[in-house]
């Protein structure tokens, strides 16, 4: 137990956000994993554990309950599962996190995708009774899918199989093998008993075999951003600023995040659509004058010349600026309750700007389990996951998911009443094309490199 | 023996960004996201440091501009004077408008009717929902966040409320990348939480790195106040003390700006944001565990009331 003082220089100390998601199957034991962390980081408050017991006790339960402290809706605690992404914060001395808890349900495949849209790690957790089942294949590809730079296996209830090396090196290299071959650049795979509080923040002391981080070590330590050096700078502009004003009576700033990269003064630029070139002259980081500015920076940018730019269009330096188009190939996961099917009309949503749409094809569907391709499923329903091209009203300065999530990324929404009807992703689905996968499987070694 | 050797340090890139940083890039995007795509954006602003920090964070966003928002409070009429005084001021300050809409002006028009327990929190909702109707507001800010409280936890950063401002946590719409869906239909509004991914201490730690001046009921101060349901309760006319409970003057801050009749003083000698800090930091209560009575009333009554189109 550390002393107040002890945890408010922990928590004082943080500096660095990682933004991560978590994903199980139902009795994988994700709450308390969850449970484990928030409680072993002492993120827990009295007055909300007492609330737990208040409320375990009135239904007859002697000891807390401790899914009752996520689990937020009357609903959820009425049928005791996760109905719908939930977010929590915890801090540690090295980092502060943001995790986005994910139901496991099969029919809520929408939901992980949610979680893992915004995530720079994964938790896929399996029990190590059942090893690798369909869902733990559902979940790495959908992390695969989203472009999760960093993906944990916890190989969870390790009490159950006595901790036994074996049972986890199996599961870590048929897991480690299917999740590369889907082009997962970053595996570690990590035996606990999330119950025990085994490796989960405290080192076990019945696994001497294993050699690796805890789970909160390894999230405290993987890169929470990457070297932004080799990605293409994007800046979507979002909102124009004209103070006009007797103080600033020539100042037009383009406001907006940048998407990925840096941008420089003196940079050549071409703002998209239009193909017009200019200079940056100017960046303001809120309230302070820079040189440079790099992602998720939110900047005001000032161009050398008066350029007619609008909310929607995209500043990219003129070196590596992309192609336009309108004609759309992505796989998207459909994530409203009514069907998406050809030649359906819908708003597409790609950074700042939306646009007019149709669906031109739906060429296959994707079955997440074996990763096979179904041929024209004529539409996509609910936590379908499938190819689609759509053929925009106008150009759309668009990349390559893989190249930048957030400028790969778009939603299709229905123009009727709004609702969002599919995540989309520019290009090809996964890193590594599902035959490859078939070959990837026959050909792994059974000892395919696993050194503890 | 298993060790934490393999841990390697200092992974992190020479760009990443601060959290605090990282908080506030998010929180300005949203701020634009909603100048660039609403007709009529308002921010709820009570006084209290939430709604505080976001005009801050829609002052920095929009520079050297002016915000493009109006702000609107809910007077539940039991308002902490000092509190009021600073709204006026920054209102004046920045050339902002303000609409107010009053709960005590429901009571008299016989609109609303006074609870027996004399919560006038509960009684927000009808003047919030029916001020949003009357000015055709179609965003609205309000500076929840999802560390707040379970129901919270599961807010969208826009959420879709309908005609009647309901929420239903069962039909929101999936939040994907940083792609806000902010499409509503006439009538409906959208609800914005800027401030969704802090929590109390980023709040306290970024007030403090912008230097952001509070009202002086967050300091400590000698206060007259008594107990009720083991808060320590600021007497007045709104009813207080009643029979056997007793006024006495303690050295007391707030933690929460709220109605007066169900936002408790806890006692505290910290007198400076830093000092504030270090007792946040080691509390082992919640904001609102600690200071509130309105979300004390059921196990569910956060999403009740939001359910209603509370905040």
């Amino acid at each position: 137990m550390t002393s107040p003082t002890d945890q408010l220089a922990d928590q004082l100390s943080a500096t660095t956000l990682l933004r991560f998601a978590t994903a199980g199957s139902v009795d994988d034991g994700k709450s308390t994993l969850v449970g484990r962390l928030l409680h072993d980081s002492k993120s827990i408050f009295t007055d909300q554990l007492e609330a737990v017991a208040q409320a375990s006790l009135g239904r007859g339960q002697e000891t807390p309950d401790l899914a009752l402290l996520t689990d937020g809706l009357r609903a959820e605690r009425e049928q005791g599962i996760t109905i719908d992404v939930a977010y929590r914060y915890f801090a540690t001395p090295r980092r502060r996190f943001i995790l986005a808890d994910t139901p496991g349900h099969v029919q809520y495949t929408r939901n992980m995708v949610t979680g893992a849209s915004t995530a720079e790690l994964a938790v896929v957790l399996v029990d190590a009774r059942n090893g690798v089942v369909e869902q733990t294949r559902r979940h790495a590809a959908v992390a695969a899918l989203l472009r999760v730079p960093h993906v944990v296996l916890a190989v969870n209830k390790m009490d159950l199989v006595d901790y036994a090396e074996p049972v986890f090196a199996a599961i870590a290299e048929e897991f480690t093998a299917y999740a590369a071959s889907l082009g997962v650049p970053e595996i570690t795979a990590i035996p606990i008993s999330a119950l025990a509080g085994d490796n989960v923040v405290e080192p076990s002391a019945h696994m001497d075999w294993y050699g690796g981080p805890t789970v909160l070590e390894h999230l405290e330590t993987v890169p929470a951003s990457h070297d932004l050096t080799a990605c293409k700078a994007r800046f979507p502009v979002q909102y124009v600023i004209r103070p006009q004003t007797a103080e600033h009576p020539d100042y037009r700033g383009y406001a907006g995040q940048i998407a990925s990269g840096a941008l420089r003064v003196g940079e050549a630029v071409t703002v998209l659509p239009s193909g017009r070139t200019s200079t940056i002259a100017g960046i303001d980081v809120l309230g302070q004058s820079a040189d440079i500015a790099w992602a998720p920076q939110s900047v005001t940018v000032r161009l050398a010349d008066d350029l007619d730019i609008s909310r929607g269009d995209l500043i990219a330096p003129t070196a590596h600026a992309p192609v336009p188009t309108q004609d759309v190939l992505a796989t998207v996961c459909h994530v409203a309750d009514s069907a998406l099917v050809v030649g359906q009309r819908v708003l597409l949503k790609h950074t700042t700007r939306t646009v007019k749409a149709i669906v031109k094809d739906i060429p296959s569907r994707l079955t997440l389990d074996d990763l096979s391709q179904h041929p024209d499923p004529g539409q996509l329903v609910a936590n379908d996951i499938g190819r689609v091209v759509v053929r925009t009203a106008e150009p759309l300065a668009l990349d390559a998911y893989a190249d930048s999530r957030r400028t790969g990324s778009f939603l299709l929404i229905d123009p009727a009443d709004g609702t969002t009807l599919a995540a989309g992703m520019a290009g090809d689905a996964f890193a590594v094309t599902a035959e490859h996968v078939a070959a990837a499987a026959e050909t792994a070694p059974d000892d395919a490199g696993w050194d503890f | 023996m298993t060790t934490a050797a393999a841990v390697t340090e200092g992974t992190d890139s020479p760009f990443a960004l601060s959290h605090l940083d990282a908080l506030e890039s998010e929180a300005v995007h949203i701020f634009r996201e909603v100048a660039g795509e609403f007709e009529r954006p308002v921010i709820l602003f009570s006084g209290g440091k939430d709604s505080i920090l976001m005009l801050h964070l829609a002052l920095k966003a929009f520079a050297p501009a002016a915000v493009p928002f109006s702000l609107l409070h809910v007077d539940t009429g039991h308002n902490f004077p000092e509190v009021l005084a600073y709204r006026d001021r920054v209102v004046a300050e920045h050339g902002l408008r303000l609409h107010v809409a009053s709960v005590q002006e429901y009571i008299d028009a016989g609109k609303l009717r006074e609870r027996p327990d004399g919560l006038r929190n509960p009684l927000q909702t009808v003047p919030l929902t029916e001020g949003i109707q009357q000015h055709r507001f179609d965003a609205v800010f309000g500076g929840g966040r999802r560390d707040e409280e379970k129901a919270r936890a599961k807010e969208r950063v826009f959420s879709l409320r309908d005609e009647f401002s309901q929420w239903d946590p069962r039909r929101q719409r999936p939040e994907l990348w940083q792609l806000y869906n902010g499409r509503h239909a006439p009538g409906e509004h959208v609800r914005v939480f800027p401030l969704s991914n802090w929590t109390e201490l980023d709040v306290w730690q970024y007030i403090e790195r912008e230097r952001i001046e509070l009202p002086e009921i967050y300091f400590a101060h000698e206060r007259d106040v008594f107990k009720r349901s083991g808060m320590w309760l600021t007497p007045g006319e709104w009813g207080g003390p009643k029979g056997d409970e007793s006024v006495e003057t303690r050295l007391v801050r707030y933690r929460t700006v709220g109605d007066m009749s169900c936002t408790g003083a806890v006692d505290s000698d910290a007198t400076t944001l830093e000092a504030v800090i270090t007792e946040i930091a080691a509390s082992r209560l919640t904001e609102r565990g600690a200071t509130r009575a309105d979300d004390k009333m059921s196990e569910a009554a956060m999403e009740d009331r939001k359910r209603e189109g509370y905040f």
